[in-house]
């Protein structure tokens, strides 16, 4: 008898309504997750179709041109390192210097650390046109006057990722715990012994994870640099910061807005080695991160 | 004795720990510089933008600038009337909203309440590789793929043309949607366990802890997250030139080619703009009026998270 009791007081006795309302939210959710599934496998697939037949060495040997048959990518893959390489260098000079400042040698209560934090989260929120416009008025004329060179670039590309950078550095000096800078006190270090040997090695692993993921952002980027003048058949690799270039993002822009239609392949191919570039630098990116995983 | 002075002199700062200290010092005054290069860059911004700026609204009277509804800038004679790049820019941003808000809040509620921990193994890095492709591929792909084969079939009302406000918000939405969803997921996770598990027991179905429990708790979060979205959607460049043409129609119908305020400012620096025309400095006043857009939206979701958190714990 009282089996069949708790037999019964265990029935699923949740009303039939309710059951389809269950099944009708589940389908809502799978059809949203399939959205962004399909966008991801359709995105790759279509382009990869459309690359077909440009998708060769020639690709890479030829520099762009405004004739289908014999356009290629070089001077934009160049472009695209020396501006990336550039710019991530720098950034993260800034990046590691500005955290270790916030983090190990502001008042965290002060005035003057509030308002950089605050700074950094408005920064981190800008759109990146609008790092165009403050580049053209203040690095390509203006004050600087560089023109529509890699320095310009790679200067107005570090101010787009260094808010980010910088977050993340902060993160990865967080997580060092007290007790390896309270050891270094301990056997007589000062501040700066402790954070040079100790704890910026500790963090190194989150460091350089976040900077890949901003160098990917600075690999993907067009729009500021549309008003930097890379947009261009540039038919020459650059030699240094005051040469002319352009980058692969650009390249494909330029090459999305030709008219005749062969051109869709060879956007369609640069697309495809762009994004064999970053998918490899997110694979670098998973593997420091599971190389430098400490647990303390 | 002399054991006292001895100990009393090895008290003394040696010299190689008066150098070191020295050194730390000048550490500590460079440092503060390198962080405060930031404060510095965001000056720089609002400064480069407020020159042009004014001297922009020197030749252009305000008047045609607010009351005026076409946008000639760069024709002669040129004409200011910023209405339809304010009209582009909000009906993109709506559409894109409409996609990745309730798309990032459903892949959200997967992800926390139903997906087992093999499948969100699988979706996080497909979901993240998304996140990662640059815009100009979203450009591209809404040229040759969304404008013909997803654009031109749902619209109800009249065609769609091969550029389109339809189309580029539609793109938007899918470029951030991963974002959205990280956002939501981050709101979500601040909702304490304790409250979803009492749910569970008092015999909620998950839709019902989702829906009744998990949303209404992380609220705030989820409406910040949400603002966000419409702050990276008004200012997205790259899709909405490639997608929606270089004409800023002043229509209400989505069908037709569009302009936002971002993608004019692409369209003008297209041309090289030399430094002393009205043209050049349009998009400084275009600039400046896409800077307090989002950084107002910026602001008022800091807001949100700020005043309308529930506190547990």
């Amino acid at each position: 008898m009282s089996a069949v009791m708790a037999h019964d007081s265990l029935r699923d006795t949740t009303s039939p309504a309710r059951k389809v309302r269950d099944r009708i939210f589940l389908g809502a959710l799978w059809l949203a997750t399939l959205i962004a599934l399909l966008t991801l496998i359709v995105l790759v697939f279509t382009t990869y179709v459309d690359a077909q037949g440009k998708l060769n060495l020639d690709l890479l040997r030829n520099f762009p041109s405004p004739f289908p048959e014999d356009a290629g990518i070089q001077s934009a893959l160049f472009g695209s390192l020396w501006v990336v390489l550039t710019s991530g260098l720098l950034s993260l000079f800034f990046a590691i210097g500005s955290a270790i400042y916030l983090e190990e040698f502001a008042n965290p209560n002060s005035r003057v650390q509030r308002l950089i934090t605050l700074n950094i989260q408005t920064l981190a929120g800008v759109p990146s046109i609008v790092y165009g416009v403050l580049g053209l008025a203040f690095v390509v004329r203006g004050p600087l006057g560089w023109g529509f060179t890699v320095g310009s670039a790679s200067v107005v590309l570090t101010m787009m990722v260094l808010p980010m950078m910088i977050v993340a550095s902060r993160e990865a000096l967080k997580a060092v715990p007290p007790s390896l800078r309270e050891g270094a006190y301990a056997l007589g270090a000062t501040k700066w012994q402790a954070i040079s040997k100790q704890v910026l090695p500790a963090a190194t692993g989150g460091i350089a994870t976040g900077s890949i993921l901003g160098v990917s952002r600075a690999l993907g980027e067009s729009a500021p640099l549309i008003l930097l003048g890379a947009l261009a058949y540039v038919s020459s690799n650059p030699t240094g910061f005051d040469s002319d270039y352009t980058v692969l993002p650009l390249l494909i822009f330029k090459y999305a807005t030709e008219a005749q239609e062969e051109f869709r392949a060879v956007g369609a191919a640069a697309i495809i080695v762009l994004l064999i570039l970053l998918i490899a630098l997110n694979l670098l990116a998973i593997v420091v991160r599971d190389k430098t995983r400490k647990s303390w | 004795m002399s054991v006292t002075e001895t100990e009393v002199a090895s008290l003394q700062p040696s010299g190689r720990k008066l150098r070191q200290q020295r050194f730390e010092r000048v550490v500590v005054v460079l440092l503060a510089v390198i962080a405060a290069s930031g404060v510095l860059v965001t000056t720089g911004v609002v400064f480069a933008l407020v020159g042009p700026t004014v001297d922009f609204f020197r030749e252009v009277r305000i008047g045609e600038f607010l009351g005026s509804t076409r946008w000639y800038p760069l024709y002669e004679p040129p004409e200011f009337g910023v209405w339809p790049l304010v009209v582009g820019t909000f009906f993109i941003m709506l559409i894109a909203v409409i996609i990745a808000v309730p798309g990032g809040l459903g892949i959200a509620f997967f992800l926390s309440e139903y997906a087992s921990p093999r499948v969100r193994r699988v979706l996080k890095p497909l979901l993240e590789i998304l996140a990662g492709i640059p815009t100009v591929v979203f450009g591209f792909f809404a040229l040759y793929f969304i404008s013909p084969n997803v654009a031109a079939k749902v619209w109800p009302i009249g065609e769609v043309g091969f550029y389109s406000g339809l189309a580029a918000g539609i793109t938007v939405g899918l470029m951030i949607l991963p974002m959205m969803t990280t956002l939501a997921e981050d709101a979500m996770a601040a909702v304490p366990r304790a409250l979803v598990d009492g749910a569970y027991a008092l015999g909620a179905t998950k839709r019902e802890v989702c829906t009744g429990v998990i949303f209404q708790a992380g609220l705030s979060g989820i409406i910040a997250a949400a603002v966000i979205a419409m702050s990276r959607a008004i200012g997205e460049t790259t899709i909405v030139l490639l997608a929606a043409g270089s004409d800023a129609v002043f229509t209400f119908n989505p069908g037709n080619p569009m302009q936002t305020m971002a993608s004019f400012i692409g369209f003008a620096g297209l041309g090289d703009q030399p430094v002393d025309s009205t043209g050049y400095r349009t998009i400084f006043a275009v600039g400046s009026l896409l800077f307090l857009i989002t950084f107002g939206l910026n602001v008022l979701s800091r807001r949100i998270v700020n005043r309308f958190r529930e506190a547990y714990e």
